[in-house]
């Protein structure tokens, strides 16, 4: 049998052999699973009437005229009691009576200013508590100058419905919004890990090799050649295995959700062409970091000392998450298109922008291009550092070294 | 054709010459020793043959022809730092390594069987390496080399770390291969086993060839023309001896040049000297390495 296909099938076998890599596959089908399962739980449990909790707040009107509308319906549903003055309201706070209460001053009406005074001690005043207070309020300064519904509208004047159509006038399929970013965001980013995971194999692989020996009988048996392609090719294929996996059950999984739960996991969608691109992306960026991390793997002294070279490859790829904010407002900016271009940053950038907007296809084609070119490149200088530097224990060639056997090469 | 020829082999590294202009043959069913004092050059040279590094100007054959996928498959090498996949299991790694040198996977297992039984380490098979003694991962580790039956097996610093028994397991078994008509290149620093083992010899130093030849050839040039005298009774003068130097229990004899020893022993039996102990002196390798390599510095 040829020795590159008895490399490849060894490190396939190896890696998904491997304890760490089978727990990690699985761990993403599982833990959706799981979050469903929690949320289908809660959401069978809420469901009952339950009677919404009372909570009674005291106030100090010194306006005068907030005497109506003392019980809040909502959650919490709140009962709101008058006291003549703050120290009777102190009083009714400290017994218990009630759990908070609010003063109304005189220039109320001028300033707007209310001020709370509670036990408790808090981030921020609970939305529940300060919806029903201003409800009371607003109710109370309306009253008698419009109709109860203008009332209510006044009180939420707005719930916006957002709809978009395609070239057709047509309702479009993909409506966007943060039920389109999900699921391609979590992709990119266990793509990214899968990438790391699957091509820092390949770095330990060959640092150990290095480190046990083993590496001299190997090439004293196979080319330095048939050796990195071996590896790269099993190791890719063990990280596919795991890509398609994922991919699949995320697009089973929000098929399954969004029938089965409805509500926010109803809206959650996956871009039509998803699939393609993940697995498209995952094969390109994964062999463009193997050749880079196999270069790497042949400079390090060791395994430990390859892992710390790797770096300067793998934080650039988070660049997407570090101003993953700015991206998802912005998916068109230039930053996030040039982001799309550079092999490294391309996988997250991909399918941040997938998520929030359109990719044109001529941005697809030409970061696709340019990763193969740079898989190409780093092909030819892996091949060089490689045979050069493989064989070197303990040491890391100096900077200066390697250009020199990369010219000589 | 021989199983080894290199023919003014050199290699530098950052313009340091580290072989320097080394030619040798090795034949078909010979153990040939490669020695030198560490940083000679003997590993570098190895690696070359092996086509692990390629020599900066010079022809290598091996197995008549340079070295290809085909030739290494028939070509056994024990690298000098040893070590094997610590976590994979004894048998696995033989299985592995002989199939990438062309072994189909079956006949892989049913030899490594075999070897470990020679070497009686079978009960092993299943233990992962790290598992094993430092001395036995060695044995493991030189029957990775023999394991696809080579034509050529070359050998660096194959004792060194092994206990008294295995070494005198790993000896045997060199000897064996040899009888099989096998060559063998054995690279040393180690001279009692190369006087025990080796028909033919390259010392090397600093990257040149000091020696180069038949081990006995070389022996007899070495020479220091003296005989060891161990006797009772009184010496006198004797003629065609230029000095004399005690030892202690015994005296070495100079002779002149014309003078053989058996000269000196037909001297001595016609006076009636009671003779313990008559040998003629020959330079043990190892002392000929060292006047060498003096001499060099």
């Amino acid at each position: 049998m040829n020795k590159t296909i008895l490399i490849l099938k060894r490190e396939f076998g190896q890696t998904i052999k491997r304890k760490s890599f089978i727990i990690i596959t699985l761990a993403f089908p599982v833990l959706i699973l799981i979050a469903i399962g929690i949320f289908s739980f809660i959401q069978g449990i809420e469901k009952p009437l339950v009677p919404s909790e009372v909570i009674s707040i005291g106030y100090v009107d010194e306006v005068g005229g907030f005497s109506g509308y003392t019980e809040q319906p909502g959650e919490p549903t709140v009962i709101l009691m008058g006291y003549n003055t703050p120290e009777e309201a102190t009083s009714a706070l400290l017994a218990g009576e009630i759990s908070q209460y609010f003063i109304i001053p005189s220039n109320y009406v001028a300033t707007g200013v209310v001020t709370r005074y509670t036990l408790q001690r808090e981030l921020e005043p609970p939305g529940g508590i300060q919806w029903a207070l201003k409800s009371f309020l607003l109710s109370n300064l309306l009253e008698g100058q419009t109709s109860p519904e203008v009332m209510e509208r006044t009180k939420a004047p707005m719930g916006l419905v957002s709809i978009r159509l395609d070239e057709t006038g047509q309702v479009a399929t993909d409506q966007g919004g943060f039920g389109a970013l999900i699921v391609p965001l979590a992709v990119g980013f266990l793509l990214i890990i899968s990438i790391f995971s699957s091509s820092g194999s390949l770095l330990q692989g060959l640092g150990e090799e290095k480190e046990n020996r083993v590496m001299e009988i190997l090439l004293s048996s196979v080319s330095a050649r048939q050796l990195l392609t071996g590896k790269v090719l099993g190791l890719g294929a063990a990280g596919l295995v795991q890509v398609v996996i994922w991919l699949l059950s995320a697009v089973f999984l929000v098929r399954w959700t969004s029938t089965l739960i409805g509500g926010f996991a109803g809206t959650l969608q996956i871009p039509d062409n998803f699939l393609v691109l993940g697995i498209v992306y995952f094969i390109l960026v994964y062999l463009f970091f193997a050749v880079l991390m196999a270069s790497i793997g042949a400079i390090g002294a060791n395994a430990r000392d390859s892992q710390q070279l790797s770096m300067i490859l793998i934080m650039p790829a988070w660049i997407p998450l570090w101003g993953l904010f700015f991206f998802l407002n912005n998916p068109d900016h230039v930053v996030s298109r040039i982001l799309t271009m550079i092999p490294v940053t391309a996988p997250l950038m991909v399918f941040v922008r997938l998520g929030t907007s359109e990719i044109p296809t001529w941005e697809l084609v030409m970061s696709i291009s340019i990763l193969i070119a740079g898989i190409i490149g780093g092909l030819l200088l892996a091949a060089k550092l490689f045979r050069t530097f493989l064989l070197m224990y303990g040491k890391r060639p100096r900077l200066g070294e390697i250009i020199k056997s990369l010219r000589e090469a | 054709m021989p199983a080894v020829e290199l023919n003014n082999i050199c290699k530098s590294y950052n313009d340091n010459l580290v072989v320097d202009n080394v030619s040798f043959t090795v034949a078909q069913g010979e153990i040939f020793g490669l020695i030198g004092p560490n940083g000679a050059g003997k590993t570098t040279t190895i690696r070359m043959m092996m086509d692990i590094t390629k020599p900066d100007s010079g022809e290598i054959s091996i197995l008549g022809e340079s070295l290809n996928e085909a030739t290494k498959n028939r070509v056994g090498y024990l690298p000098e730092e040893r070590g094997l996949y610590r976590k994979v299991r004894v048998l696995d790694t033989l299985v592995y390594l002989a199939s990438l040198k062309g072994l189909g996977v079956r006949a892989a297992r049913s030899r490594a069987e075999e070897l470990l039984k020679r070497v009686d380490m079978l009960p092993h098979k299943d233990k992962k390496v790290e598992e094993l003694s430092r001395g036995m991962g060695q044995i493991i580790q030189f029957l990775v080399t023999l394991i696809h039956d080579p034509q050529l097996l070359v050998l660096d610093e194959p004792f060194a770390g092994l206990d008294p028994v295995n070494t005198k397991l790993l000896k045997e078994m060199i000897l064996e291969l040899r009888n099989q008509g096998k060559a063998i290149v054995l690279s040393t620093h180690m001279m009692n086993e190369v006087e025990a083992l080796c028909d033919r010899i390259l010392m090397i130093n600093k990257g040149c060839t000091v020696l180069y030849g038949e081990l006995a050839e070389i022996k007899s040039r070495y020479r220091n023309n003296s005989v060891f005298l161990e006797f009772d009774g009184v010496l006198g003068e004797i003629e065609g001896v230029v000095g004399k130097k005690e030892h202690g229990e015994y005296v070495e004899l100079f002779l002149d040049k014309e003078t053989p020893p058996q000269k000196i022993l037909r001297q001595l039996a016609s006076r009636g000297v009671s003779v313990n102990r008559f040998e003629v002196s020959t330079p043990s390798l190892n002392e000929i390495f060292l006047q060498v390599v003096e001499k060099g510095q």
